[in-house]
């Protein structure tokens, strides 16, 4: 028994090890009209999860076009990031909220 | 409670940038009573513009702009409410805020009589003077003359709210353009 259940641990482990680091979910939040961190960073394939904790609905968008992410008041949203670069974004209802996302490939 | 206050809200629309500044200064240092009827005020007459651009706007961008106006300015004068109830502070009107009325009803009387591209034009270069003007009145006269903590960061977010609806209308006017 206790042989059967380390060949299992060992078949778990050298799963883990085979599969690449875990995609990841990076939260930014918007509060008070600021977005913090001001300056996240990421790669391909990770999550943004923007949570908006203001009584005024907001939005994530980019200033080249590659996303435009709504969140009403108390709500969050999410992106699949799929493009490396180094993306402005802002609100488009407050334009003077502004942050910056560098994607890594 | 809230009677006078909300008889002079009624009153209460749209108006021309200098006489909010006028007004403010002519009333020394408002009380934080006062600051909260006067911050309220201009809240109600950001959204009576709003309700009537709703109505007479072609443009949608305007539309959307006047939509976004209403949800924002209520979403602020809920919180304002909630934060005068929670200080048991009554609203006093005062010159500034029967300045802002008075301006603001002659200004929707103005706006009415124009329809369609005309009306779009001049309600959004009415939003642009507006929010600067309020602006101008949160940073140099209502945030340094608060007292409560908590009003004077009410009015801080206020103001970041304004300066981003000032910025967003810039935008929507250039457009229009
Ligand atoms: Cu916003």
């Amino acid at each position: 028994m206790p042989g059967r259940l380390s060949a299992i641990a060992s078949a778990v482990l050298l799963v883990a090890m085979a599969v690449p680091a875990h995609a990841a979910t990076i939260e930014i939040t918007m509060e008070n009209l600021e977005m913090s961190p001001k300056d996240a960073s990421a790669k391909v394939g990770d999550t943004i999860e923007w949570i908006n904790k203001d009584v005024f609905a907001h939005t994530a968008t980019a200033g080249n076009g590659d996303f435009d992410v709504n969140l009403p008041a108390k709500k969050s949203g999410t992106l699949v990031l799929k493009k490396a670069g180094t993306v402005d974004y802002y609100c488009r209802y407050h334009p003077n909220m502004k942050a910056t996302l560098k994607i890594e490939p | 409670m809230f009677v006078r206050w909300s008889a002079a809200i009624a009153a209460a629309i749209l108006l021309s940038s200098p006489a909010l500044l006028q007004g403010a200064r002519a009333a020394d240092k408002p009380t934080d009573p006062q600051i909260a009827h006067i911050a309220y005020t201009a809240g109600v007459i950001d959204i009576n513009a709003a309700k009537q651009a709703q109505k007479k706007a072609r443009n949608k961008d305007v539309k959307a702009f006047a939509e976004d106006m209403l949800r924002d300015h209520e979403a602020v004068n809920k919180q304002a409410l909630a934060l005068v109830k929670k200080l048991n502070v009554t609203p006093e009107d005062n010159d500034t805020s029967k300045a802002l009325s008075k301006q603001a009803s002659d200004k929707l009387a103005e706006l009415d009589k124009l329809d369609g591209a005309a009306f779009d034009k001049a309600y959004v270069a009415n939003e642009v003077a507006y929010h600067k003007a309020v602006n101008g009145a949160l940073e140099t006269q209502l945030i340094p003359s608060a007292g409560n903590a908590e009003l004077k960061s009410l009015l801080q977010t206020g103001l970041k709210i304004f300066q981003g609806h000032q910025q967003h209308a810039e935008h929507v006017a250039a457009e229009l353009k």
